[in-house]
């Protein structure tokens, strides 16, 4: 694409530019020698090196999981782990990717588990055997307490559980990382579609609309809104109340 | 910099009581035509070839729709095939996903489905929307409301079928979620935290603090985990197979890591690619996963599908502007919708906060050519988000839960954005038209289903927030639920390439010498000096 090649170059140049200001700084990819500028996210810096992405990049973006890296930067006793399209490089960082995570998933139908006390330890026994050595709440890039949820599981505290990992990208570090092997995230994505589907409470309004709906209350109008002229729908936009702005104006909530 | 958020800061306080009106119909149109891309000279051209032939569309789309295809068909043997399903869906993202769920649910059976995607199940914009899904549900509002609301802020350009498909369907969208076990956000009685967006005229946005769009396709793709319905990875689809009687009957699969093709026999075929944020159309940076090249729109050309308003594109006013590494990312529109107020160099604030995006977005550009704008360290304009005001307004520790994600995303850099403010400029984000589809979900061409980004009409030519995750959804399910009945009818021919062979020569023929070929498949981020020299012989 002749636009993105521009986009490119421009990029390019500017890290350039950059370059020359704050200097080059040395990544291991894999063990491998790179000169990149600094300032980059370990992604950009592979990219800046040559390398095409085609696992271990996703979103780009931090929701995805999909670049999970490892690094320790020379001489350092402590091993690092974050996103590579999160994280900027530093110098002398050994870099590798975990773009796959081999970890089976338990099979279920969510209408016919129960939310019990033991139902994640029926569904995924092996949390019985977490030693709380921790090392999977350090290893997760979104510094989601790991450990803790994998305890309230233990304990059939399924709502805690649920809330604790919400922020959960499924990355998989977790489960790289564990003494007893257990599936981290799979756990709790159990957990949360237990506390969603069974524990929380339901809206009344959406039972009332949708018996509305089913009773085809606002075909009729909708219908009428759809055959009215350019100009007569424009004046009916116009004038409709905005509730954000009332809302505004009272100061807020 | 730092002067500059003094005066916000200093400010603040007046500045969330006086706050800026929205514009009239009349005010938009003029800021619109100003600074808008999708106004301006340049950013488009006439498409010389195919059906929408004559029509002006963004030049990078125009780029792709004149390349040869990247298939030459002689290098494909068509006698074995080496799936033979009753419904390919092309793409694993959050319409493809739904779509197989309704269709399984719809008598399509499991073996009988194949989901090929281009990157793992899941990689798409669908996992990074933030903000939320619309859905009329409160008493003060109604569907009719809803319906007003999305072709208002389409400009009136939408298909007035497929807006209303998605204001009706949008309440049973969430009572599905909620049977899958969604963890929406909610008050203490169990009724929904409904929040404003841009261009919206009732609080209706459904949220999952600021991960909605991924909670959303962890519970679906979870649940087409538990079916253990068939996914190929890495493998994405290249171009489309028809039958000798001119439907559309599967596809060519490309294995990204054996480079190996798989020809895939098929009785209908749901379009679920999503978007193309990866082309930085108008040289924008964007908000999309790394996938999103357009090749749905390329592969439905090429059977003789039609494209709506390409002419447009969605910039999101509030991408991220500083600091560097993640310049062009999103920060939602949620923060908005808490009531943190756009402001600029001075102190003061220029828009109201929710206008719809491409109005926002323009009144940004607006502000930032006339000099009230911030310039950051390596030239990035932008504008300041005044988000220290959502604690204010709300109570202390609101941002940390319902803005999570962007706490943290800045926590990384080392911005406070709970004491400081955020600083934005408008980033490419959603393709607002695409392949024309009716309200089953049905293209122009028998056998090819199509559902959510990658399809135009249903937001015409501008959206409104949350109304992606609704799209996906509402569509998704839709094209499920029709291609399921078209594969109970549906007599297949015989398999043929020869609409690509076609296609090129039409290229051929409108004189156009480019060498370039189409789908790309994935963007070109190589660094300048790395791929100056790379040699082609590995």
């Amino acid at each position: 694409m002749s636009n993105s090649k521009n986009v490119l170059m421009e990029k390019e140049k500017k890290a350039n530019e950059k370059n020359n200001k704050v200097g080059e700084i040395e990544v291991f990819i894999m063990g491998k020698s790179y000169k990149v500028p600094a300032g980059l996210t370990i992604m950009k810096a592979l990219e800046f090196a040559g390398y095409r992405f085609i696992r271990g990049c996703g979103c780009r973006a931090g929701f995805c999981g999909a670049c999970s890296t490892v690094y320790r930067i020379e001489d350092e006793q402590k091993l690092g782990f974050d996103l590579a399209c999160q994280k900027v490089v530093e110098d002398k960082m050994y870099l590798v990717q975990l773009p796959f995570v081999p970890g089976a998933k338990a099979q279920y139908d969510i209408n016919k588990v129960e939310p019990s006390d033991s139902i994640l330890l029926t569904m995924y026994p092996e949390i019985a055997r977490c030693v709380s050595c921790n090392t999977c709440t350090k290893s997760c890039p979104q510094d989601i307490e790991t450990m803790k949820y994998i305890q309230m599981a233990v304990r059939g505290d399924i709502a805690r559980c649920a809330e604790l990992s919400f922020d959960c990208i499924q990355c998989g570090l977790c489960a790289m990382r564990c003494p007893a092997d257990i599936k981290h995230y799979h756990v709790s994505q159990l957990a949360r579609r237990l506390r969603g589907k069974y524990i929380d409470p339901k809206s009344k309004n959406l039972s009332k609309r949708l018996k509305e709906i089913d009773q085809r209350k606002y075909d009729g109008e909708i219908e009428k809104l759809m055959k009215m002229s350019g100009e007569e729908i424009r004046e009916k936009y116009k004038n409709r109340t905005i509730e954000a702005e009332e809302s505004v104006i009272a100061g807020g909530d | 910099m730092l002067t500059s958020i003094k005066l916000v800061e200093e400010k603040r306080e007046y500045n969330m009581s006086h706050p800026v009106k929205p514009m009239s119909l009349k005010e938009r149109e003029v800021t619109l035509r100003k600074y808008h891309p999708d106004y301006m000279e340049g950013t488009r051209r006439e498409l010389r070839v195919g059906i929408n032939k004559g029509e002006y569309l963004y030049n990078g789309i125009v780029d792709l729709l004149e390349a040869r295809s990247v298939l030459d068909p002689k290098d494909i043997d068509l006698s074995k095939i080496d799936f033979d399903v009753d419904l390919l869906i092309v793409g694993g993202g959050g319409a493809g996903t739904v779509a197989s769920l309704f269709a399984y649910e719809s008598g399509v059976s499991r073996d009988g489905i194949l989901i090929v995607t281009k990157l793992r199940h899941g990689d798409a914009n669908s996992m990074m929307a933030q903000g939320g899904i619309q859905a009329a549900d409160r008493t003060e509002d109604s569907p009719s409301l809803h319906y007003l609301d999305i072709y208002g802020g389409g400009h009136f350009t939408n298909k007035p079928e497929l807006a209303r498909s998605l204001a009706l369907d949008a309440p049973r969208i969430i009572r599905w979620h909620e049977e899958l076990g969604v963890m929406y956000d909610r008050q203490e009685d169990g009724e929904f935290q409904e929040l404003s967006g841009g261009g919206t005229c009732r609080n209706r946005m459904h949220s999952c603090k600021d991960y909605t769009g991924m909670e959303l396709l962890r519970n679906i793709r979870d649940t087409s985990r538990n079916l253990e319905i068939p996914v190929l990875e890495f493998c994405p689809i290249i171009e489309f197979l028809m039958d000798d009687k001119g439907q559309v009957a599967g596809g060519i699969a490309f294995n990204l890591e054996t480079f190996e093709y798989y020809v895939i026999r098929a009785k209908a075929t749901i379009l679920a690619t999503g978007g193309s944020g990866r082309l930085h159309l108008s040289n924008y940076p964007t908000t999309n996963h790394y996938g999103a090249t357009g090749d749905g729109l390329v592969m439905a050309y090429h059977v003789g599908a039609n494209l709506l308003d390409l002419d447009t594109i969605q910039i999101h006013p509030t991408g991220d502007a500083f600091p560097e590494p993640i310049v062009g990312i999103l920060s939602t529109e949620k923060i908005r919708g808490l009531g943190a107020i756009p402001i600029n160099k001075n102190g003061d604030p220029f828009v109201f906060p929710l206008e719809p995006r491409d109005v926002e977005s323009a009144s940004f550009i607006n502000e930032c050519k006339k000099g009230n704008g911030i310039v950051t360290p390596t030239g990035m304009p932008g504008v300041w988000l005044d988000s220290p005001m959502i604690d204010i307004i709300h109570g202390e520790g609101t941002t940390e839960t319902k803005l999570a994600g962007e706490v943290r995303k800045f926590k990384r850099f080392g911005i406070d954005m709970i004491k400081h403010p955020i600083l934005v400029y408008p980033t490419l984000h959603y393709q607002n038209g695409g392949v024309e589809i009716n309200e089953k979900c049905e293209t122009k061409i028998p056998g090819l289903f199509a559902a959510g980004e990658v399809t135009g009409g249903v937001h015409g030519k501008n959206r409104l927030m949350g109304n992606s995750l609704l799209d996906y959804n509402v569509f998704g399910r839709r094209a499920g639920i029709f291609a399921a009945k078209y594969v109970k009818k549906v007599k297949l021919g015989k398999l043929t390439p020869e609409h690509i062979n076609k296609y090129n020569k039409m290229v051929e023929k409108a004189g156009i010498k480019q060498k370039k070929t189409a789908p790309i498949l994935l963007p070109e981020y190589r660094g300048e000096m790395a791929l100056s020299r790379a040699l082609d012989i590995f």
